[in-house]
């Protein structure tokens, strides 16, 4: 809500983490975004709290709590089964309203990015999208948020003097995630889902769990992108290969994906996602903006080509000179299984 | 049945190129298109409205420029188009953004469906179409991939997830957001590209989709930029490997065992 006196601020406090639960277990991503709020809250001297909203959560927060958490709030109910965001964003801005936070961090993830928004507008506060660093203006005390925008070509520091709580969503892997500590003690509140007549608006009639999880692109540590050059749907297969050697996902680049080769989910680009993975390696990908501006913010990026001067090849950190079909099956060869 | 489709101009980057030296796209002097996302947004409304009739109505906020991209939204099928222009809105954040659009939506006299693409690519934010549907107190639908069924009271909406997808029913009017892999956006036609160029195009300003003046532009946002600077260049020395596959093969292997990644 927006502030009408500078003392209004001090009536706001602690550092909420809203946990991203899918079919009621709580995600890595999570733990990580414990690890940003704790050195956040212990700038501000004051708590960490995450939020958890889902269905049959049972036995969930020891590991939040031995993670850096101090305080958890529970919200189970079986309409937050399947992901609802009407529901999930009244909720947190009843509790919002109830418990005054003054930071609240969210998984920049399909559901944090639909949730999120709507809690701005409905809690009336400031949104940072996709931060990568988060820090204390030592001043007066305001959350700095520093976001890439053009596809990883500007970075933008936001902030949100004049309106509590300061929300921010953060990519998987971008924070670390605190070594857990089973002897931290914290507490447990259970908080009840307010039913409202809107809720028969929308319903959830069916959910599909891909069992490939390589297609969770925003979660790999380790990814192995293929593009014109692997000539057909057969060469994305060698590619699983090596990913599955190395504990990492299948990306495509756009030309692989509308020649039918490999579905859309795996589209690394402006048009598909973007990824900030460990390692991202482009197998006969030319380069394209379009697919640089998704992927360059990875930490190592390799390239393999047989053409050395293609964009991908110029900007790579190591450049492979070489036939892909060669020399993937030798990675496949030299690498042992995980 | 009323669609409304939230379009903006971005920057185009497909004729930038690559700064030898920080290895980052140089994006001066680029040309203005329509977001990529938005011309799979128009298309789905195009395709409602030809399955159930009404009208698809184009809405963008920006500078009188942005005039361009409703009438390529025209020229792919929609019937009319309203552009938000005004220095009042100037330095909206998405809070304003999605404030002032809910605003026009309302003075269109609301609508069955809203349709926005996933995300901008210039702020990838891919907050405007969740805030819109919060301001006007609908429910919504985001990374929706196809649209299974649509009648003049519902629709069938097949979300994208990391892990899968789910399918959900929702009563009209409804927001949503949508993904490449909804459809393929029609080439206009000769006829439709010379009746987009002649097409009247109102422009509104504050005052006429009634406003709060204390919501929009830089003073209704609650986020404010207050730096902008060039990412760090990329820390590592690039290095080259040629030769047999099997050497090239060993000398990646050894890289990742250096870096502890594999």
């Amino acid at each position: 809500m927006r502030l009408n006196t500078a003392d209004e601020r001090e009536t706001f406090q602690h550092v909420w983490v809203v946990a991203e639960v899918l079919s009621g277990r709580v995600q890595s991503v999570t733990h990580e975004l414990i690890g940003a709020a704790r050195a956040l809250a212990d700038l501000r001297r004051c708590d960490v709290w995450v939020i958890v909203l889902g269905s049959g959560l049972a036995g969930q927060t020891d590991s939040l709590i031995a993670c850096g958490c101090d305080t958890v709030v529970v919200v189970d109910d079986p309409a937050l089964a399947t992901f609802n965001d009407e529901a999930a964003a009244r909720t947190l801005v009843q509790l919002i309203a109830k418990y005054r936070p003054e930071i609240v961090l969210c998984g920049a993830t399909t559901c944090g990015r639909a949730l999120i928004p709507r809690v701005a507008v409905l809690a009336e506060c400031g949104l940072t999208a996709d931060c990568t660093g988060l820090a204390i203006d030592p001043d007066n005390g305001d959350l700095l948020q520093t976001r890439p925008a053009f596809g990883g070509n500007i970075l933008a520091t936001i902030r949100s003097s004049h309106h509590r709580p300061q929300l921010a969503t953060v990519r998987p892997r971008v924070m670390k995630a605190l070594d857990p500590d089973p002897r931290r003690l914290g507490r447990v509140i259970r908080e009840p889902l307010t039913p409202d007549p809107s809720d028969a608006l929308k319903r959830v009639i069916e959910v599909f769990h891909s069992t490939e999880t390589a297609v969770n692109l925003g979660d790999a540590r380790f990814i192995i992108a293929g593009g014109r050059g692997l000539k057909g749907a057969a060469g994305f297969d060698l590619l699983r290969q090596l990913a599955t050697r190395v504990g990492g996902a299948v990306g495509a680049s756009r030309a692989a994906v509308d020649a039918g080769w490999i579905p859309y989910a795996y589209q690394v680009g402006q048009t598909g996602q973007t990824v900030q993975s460990t390692v991202y390696m482009a197998c006969g990908i030319s380069g394209q903006i379009q697919h640089l501006v998704g992927m360059q913010s990875c930490d190592l990026i390799i390239a393999l080509d047989k053409d050395c001067d293609t964009p991908m090849m110029q900007i790579a950190d190591i450049a492979i000179v070489g036939d892909l079909f060669e020399i993937v099956p030798e990675l496949i060869r030299q690498i042992p299984e995980p | 049945m009323r669609i409304v489709v939230c379009i903006k101009q971005v920057p185009a980057t497909h004729d930038a190129s690559i700064d030898p030296e920080t290895k980052r796209i140089v994006r001066e002097g680029v040309k203005a298109i329509l977001n990529p996302f938005d011309t799979y947004a128009v298309e789905e409304g195009v395709l409602l409205r030809e399955r159930l009739g009404g009208e698809v109505v184009v809405l963008s906020m920006g500078p009188p420029k942005a005039e361009a991209v409703l009438r390529e939204a025209v020229s792919q099928g929609a019937d009319r188009a309203v552009l938000l222009s005004h220095r009042a809105f100037g330095g909206s954040d998405t809070w304003a953004t999605s404030y002032a659009l809910a605003c026009a939506i309302r003075t269109l006299g609301g609508a069955d469906l809203v349709i926005c693409g996933k995300q901008a690519v210039d702020g990838d934010t891919a907050q405007v179409g969740p805030g819109i549907a919060a301001h006007l107190g609908w429910p919504q639908a985001t990374h929706v991939m196809q649209i299974r069924s649509a009648n003049p009271g519902s629709i069938v909406a097949v979300r994208m997830h990391e892990d899968g997808y789910d399918v959900c029913e929702l009563s009209l009017p409804v927001v949503i957001t949508v993904v490449k892999d909804i459809n393929q956006p029609r080439i206009p036609t000769l006829r439709s590209s010379l009746a987009s160029r002649k097409i009247n195009i109102p422009v509104w300003t504050p005052d006429m989709i009634a406003a709060d003046t204390a919501r929009i532009g830089l003073d209704g946002s609650p986020t404010r930029v207050v730096k902008t600077e060039p990412p760090p260049p990329r820390q590592n020395a690039s290095c080259r490997i040629e030769g047999p596959p099997a050497v090239c093969a060993a000398a990646l292997v050894r890289e990742l065992r250096i870096r502890n990644l594999v």
